[in-house]
C-alpha cells in the first residue's frame, strides 16, 4: 500500500473530522479538491497493477441507492466500492419498495438500520441527498439530485482536465446546451470557479436560467475556449409542450457540436449519455479531441477517492489506518 | 343573519394600565378599559373593579383584535391537518377575533347544505368567530359558476376559488357581472397556469442556481392586470389574494388611482422573507405564490405602508408532516401562520423601523374587516369587545409542540420572535390568555 502514502505530506487534512458528506460542490474547499484528486491519482496508479483490488475499505458497507436510471454513475460507484473491498449493495427504485409507494424518508430509515458507512444516492429531486443526510448516520454522497447538483461528476471532470492540461486554473470552458435541466452544469460551474477557471454557458435563452454564470446565446462564443463541454438534451426532464426549442433538429442546427465548429487544439467533453447527432456529432465524439472516455475512466478512480476520503480522516491518517496487503 | 359563526360571550373584564392603541379611532393613551357583559362600557383611569376579572396590563399594548381573511381550515376532508376547533384555537392564540375560511376543501364548499353544516359546526366548536367562503365555480373547476345566490343565502362570507386561478377570463367576467345582484366579496388567486406550470420557486437567480423550475412574477401579474380590467369593465369590486410581485402592485396601484374597486392582501412571509430562504431546500419555505427577490418584497412593504394593500392575510395552510418531509419539489405549497403573524411582523418589520406598529395593527384588523364588510374591531364605548393584548418586548421561541394548529409546517420553527399575544378577546369573550 505504499502508493497510498503518495498523497500525504503537503496536502491538508479535511477541516473537520466530523461525519462528512459530499452533497454539493459548495461543500468543498480547494484543499478538499486537491486531496481527492491526489488520492484518485494514486488509485489510478494502483489500477495499473495486476491485482486491482485494495483492502482499504474492507468491512465497510456502501449502499448505492438509485431512484433514476444511470449507467456510468451507478456502475462506477459499485466498482469503486468493490475495488476498495467494501461490501456493496445497489438498490434501484424499480423492483424495490419504492415502487410500492415507500417515502424517501422511510427508505432512508430502513437502509440506515443496516448501519451502512456510505449511502450513495441518486434521486430525481433537488435536496433529496440533504434530506437523507439528516435522517441517517451514514455519510451521504450525492450522485445527482434532480437538476440541482452532481458533485462527483464535477470532480471527475476536474480530474480529466488536470490530466489533459496539467493544471486547473486559467482554463476557459464553454458549457453548451440544456443548462436548465442540468445538475452537471450547476456543479461544474461552481467547481471551475473554485479552482480558478471560467465557464460560459451557451444555448438558447429558455435553457439558460439566471443565477448560474455568464451566458451567451451565440454558438460563436465557443470559438476561443479551451474546452467545449456539451450537455445532453434531457428529453425525459422536459415537460411536454414546454417549447424550450421548436425541435431537436432546429436545436442541433444552431447549437450542435460538429467538426466544423471545433477549432484545432480544443477539447470536447460530455457527461454522457450522448445523443449522437443531436447535441454532439458522432465524428467529434470519436475524434482525438474527445475526452469522453477519459471522463468515464476518471469516474472510477475519482469515486474510489471520494469513498476513501469520506471514510478515512484524510491523507494524514493514511499510514495509521491502511492495512498492508 | 350575521356572516360569522362561532362563540360570543358576555365576559366582565377590566384591563388595567395598558397602552390603549387604536389607530383608526385615534387613541394612544394609558387607560383602563372596562368590559361589561362583553361590551366596552368605559375607558378611563382607576376604574372600579367590582366582580370583574382584572387583567394587569402594565407595559402591554391593548389594540383592536386581528382579522384574518385567508385561513385554510382543511375541514371537511383533511381534519388530520386542521379542524375548525384547532384552527380557531390557533387564531385565538395569534390575536385574531375573526377569520375567514377558504373553501378549497375536500369536497370544495360549493353546496349550500355543506356550507350550513360547516356553520353549525363552527357554532359548536370554534374558539373565535369564523366566516366561510364558498367556491366561485362548481367544484372550483373554473368553468361553471357555483350557485352564488343560494350560497349567499346560506351564509357565504365571500366567494373564492383560491388554490386555483379562474383561468378563463370569460368565466371571471360572468362571475363579476352576476355578483352585481349578490354583492358578496370576490377574492381571487392570481396565477396564469401556462406560465407557472412545473414551477416551485420564484423564477430568479436562486431557483436558477438550485435547479428548481421557476414560477415567474409575471405568472401572477398578468392575471392581476386582467382582473383589474375586468373589475373596471364590470364595475364590480374584486379582492386580490396573497400578492407577491412588484408588477402586481403596479397594476393594483394604477387601478386604484383610476377608481377601480380593487383591494389586496399580502402575507407575513412575503413581507418578511425573500427567495434566499429556499437555499436550504426546506419545504417549509415553499409557498404559492413563491417567495421572491428583495425588490418584490420591498414593493409589497411600500404598498402595505401606503395603504395600496389594505390587509395582511396569513394564508394559513396546514400540511401533514409526512407531506412536508420530502424533497422540496415534491412538497405541497403552503405554511401555517396564524400563531406567528404578529410576532413575525413585529420582529422583522416593526422593530427594525421598516413599518410603524400602528400601520401593522391597522392592516391586521380594520383593513381586512373593511375589505370583507365585517364589523371593524375597535376600542370604543358601546361596541362588543374584540381586543388583543400584546407584549411587544416578550421574546419567545416557536416550538412545534406548543402550536395549537394541528400542523407544524411553520417557516419559523425554532426561531425566536419578539412580540407576543397575551390575551385575545373575541366577540366579548376571552378566547385566549397566556
Amino acid at each position: 500500500m505504499t502508493d497510498l502514502r503518495l498523497v500525504g505530506g503537503q496536502l491538508l487534512p479535511p477541516a473537520t473530522r466530523e461525519r462528512r458528506h459530499l452533497l454539493s460542490v459548495s461543500d468543498l474547499t480547494r484543499d478538499d479538491v486537491e486531496r481527492i484528486l491526489a488520492a484518485a491519482r494514486s488509485f489510478a496508479d494502483s489500477q495499473e497493477r495486476e491485482t486491482k483490488k485494495l483492502p482499504t475499505l474492507r468491512g465497510r458497507v456502501v449502499l448505492n441507492v438509485f431512484y433514476e436510471s444511470s449507467t456510468r454513475t451507478s456502475s462506477s460507484f459499485e466498482l469503486a466500492a468493490k475495488r476498495l473491498s467494501a461490501d456493496t449493495v445497489t438498490l434501484r427504485a424499480s423492483g424495490s419498495s419504492v415502487e410500492k409507494g415507500e417515502s424517501l424518508k422511510d427508505t432512508a430509515l430502513t437502509l440506515s438500520a443496516y448501519d451502512p458507512d456510505v449511502i450513495v444516492l441518486r434521486h430525481p429531486e433537488a435536496g433529496a441527498a440533504e434530506l437523507v443526510a439528516r435522517l441517517t448516520n451514514a455519510r451521504v454522497v450525492n450522485a445527482g439530485d434532480g437538476k440541482h447538483q452532481h458533485p462527483t461528476q464535477a470532480l471527475l471532470d476536474l480530474y480529466t482536465l488536470r490530466n489533459t492540461f496539467g493544471r486547473l486554473d486559467g482554463l476557459q470552458v464553454a458549457i453548451v446546451g440544456d443548462v436548465a435541466h442540468s445538475r452537471v452544469a450547476r456543479s461544474l460551474v461552481q467547481a471551475l470557479n473554485l479552482v480558478g477557471s471560467q465557464a460560459i454557458l451557451v444555448g438558447p435563452p429558455a435553457l439558460l436560467p439566471p443565477g448560474i454564470g455568464p451566458t451567451s446565446h451565440d454558438i460563436q462564443a465557443i470559438a476561443d475556449v479551451d474546452v467545449i463541454y456539451v450537455l445532453r438534451m434531457q428529453r425525459e426532464r422536459i415537460l411536454e409542450g414546454a417549447n424550450f426549442v421548436p425541435s431537436l433538429g432546429e436545436y442541433s442546427r444552431r447549437y450542435g457540436i460538429t467538426a466544423a465548429r471545433v477549432r484545432p487544439g480544443q477539447f470536447v467533453m460530455h457527461p454522457g449519455p450522448i445523443n449522437r447527432g443531436v447535441e454532439l456529432d458522432g465524428d467529434v465524439a470519436d475524434s482525438e479531441a474527445s475526452l469522453v472516455l477519459e471522463q468515464v475512466r476518471a469516474g472510477l478512480v475519482v469515486r474510489m477517492a471520494i469513498l476513501y476520503d469520506l471514510l478515512t480522516a484524510g491523507p494524514v491518517a493514511v499510514e495509521a489506518t491502511v492495512e498492508t496487503a | 343573519m350575521t356572516i360569522l359563526s362561532g362563540p360570543t360571550g358576555a365576559d366582565d373584564i377590566i384591563v388595567r394600565g395598558a397602552r390603549v392603541l387604536d389607530p383608526v379611532e385615534g387613541i394612544d393613551a394609558s387607560l383602563d378599559v372596562r368590559i361589561d357583559r362583553g361590551v366596552i362600557t368605559q375607558l378611563g383611569t382607576s376604574l372600579d373593579t367590582n366582580e370583574h376579572h382584572v387583567v394587569d396590563a402594565e407595559g402591554l399594548v391593548l389594540a383592536p383584535a386581528f382579522v384574518d381573511p385567508h385561513v385554510h381550515l382543511r375541514t371537511p376532508g383533511r381534519e388530520d391537518e386542521e379542524t375548525i376547533a384547532s384552527g380557531t384555537a390557533a387564531a385565538a392564540a395569534g390575536g385574531y377575533c375573526a377569520i375567514l375560511a377558504i373553501p378549497n376543501t375536500e369536497p370544495p364548499v360549493d353546496d349550500p347544505a355543506l356550507l350550513r353544516g360547516l356553520r353549525a359546526r363552527a357554532e359548536a366548536e370554534a374558539h373565535v368567530p369564523v366566516g366561510f367562503m364558498a367556491a366561485l365555480t362548481k367544484a372550483q373547476a373554473g368553468s361553471e359558476l357555483a350557485e352564488l345566490g343560494a350560497l349567499a343565502d346560506a351564509g357565504a362570507a365571500a366567494f373564492s376559488d383560491d388554490g386555483r386561478p379562474v383561468t378563463a377570463a370569460g368565466v371571471m367576467r360572468r362571475a363579476l357581472q352576476y355578483n352585481a345582484i349578490i354583492g358578496r366579496p370576490i377574492a381571487v388567486h392570481c396565477e396564469e397556469p401556462t406560465l407557472t406550470r412545473g414551477g416551485h420557486a420564484h423564477a430568479g437567480d436562486v431557483a436558477g442556481e438550485l435547479g428548481i423550475d421557476g414560477w415567474p412574477a409575471l405568472g401572477e401579474s398578468v392575471m392581476v392586470g386582467r382582473d383589474v380590467e375586468l373589475a373596471d369593465e364590470t364595475g364590480q369590486p374584486i379582492h386580490l389574494m396573497h400578492l407577491s410581485a412588484r408588477e402586481s402592485v403596479e397594476h393594483l396601484r394604477r387601478g386604484r388611482a383610476a377608481g377601480v374597486a380593487v383591494t389586496a392582501e399580502v402575507t407575513p412571509h412575503h413581507l418578511c422573507l425573500t427567495d434566499d430562504a429556499i437555499r436550504t431546500l426546506d419545504p417549509n419555505f415553499k409557498m404559492n405564490p413563491p417567495l421572491r427577490s428583495d425588490d418584490h418584497r420591498t414593493a409589497l412593504i411600500d404598498a402595505l405602508r401606503d395603504g395600496t394593500i389594505a390587509a395582511v392575510a396569513t394564508d394559513h395552510a396546514p400540511h401533514a408532516t409526512a407531506e412536508k418531509e420530502v424533497p422540496f419539489e415534491s412538497a405541497p405549497f403552503g405554511v401555517i401562520g396564524l400563531e406567528t403573524a404578529f410576532g413575525a411582523l413585529n420582529t422583522y418589520l416593526v422593530e427594525p423601523g421598516v413599518l410603524r406598529l400602528e400601520t401593522v395593527l391597522e392592516r391586521m384588523s380594520a383593513g381586512p374587516a373593511a375589505v370583507f364588510g365585517l364589523e371593524r374591531p375597535r376600542i370604543a364605548v358601546g361596541t362588543r369587545a374584540n381586543l388583543v393584548l400584546l407584549d411587544l418586548r416578550a421574546s419567545w421561541r416557536v416550538h412545534a409542540a406548543k402550536l395549537r394548529s394541528r400542523s407544524t409546517n411553520s417557516w419559523l420553527l425554532d426561531q425566536r420572535l419578539t412580540g407576543r399575544v397575551r390575551m385575545t378577546i373575541a366577540a366579548g369573550r376571552v378566547a385566549h390568555e397566556s
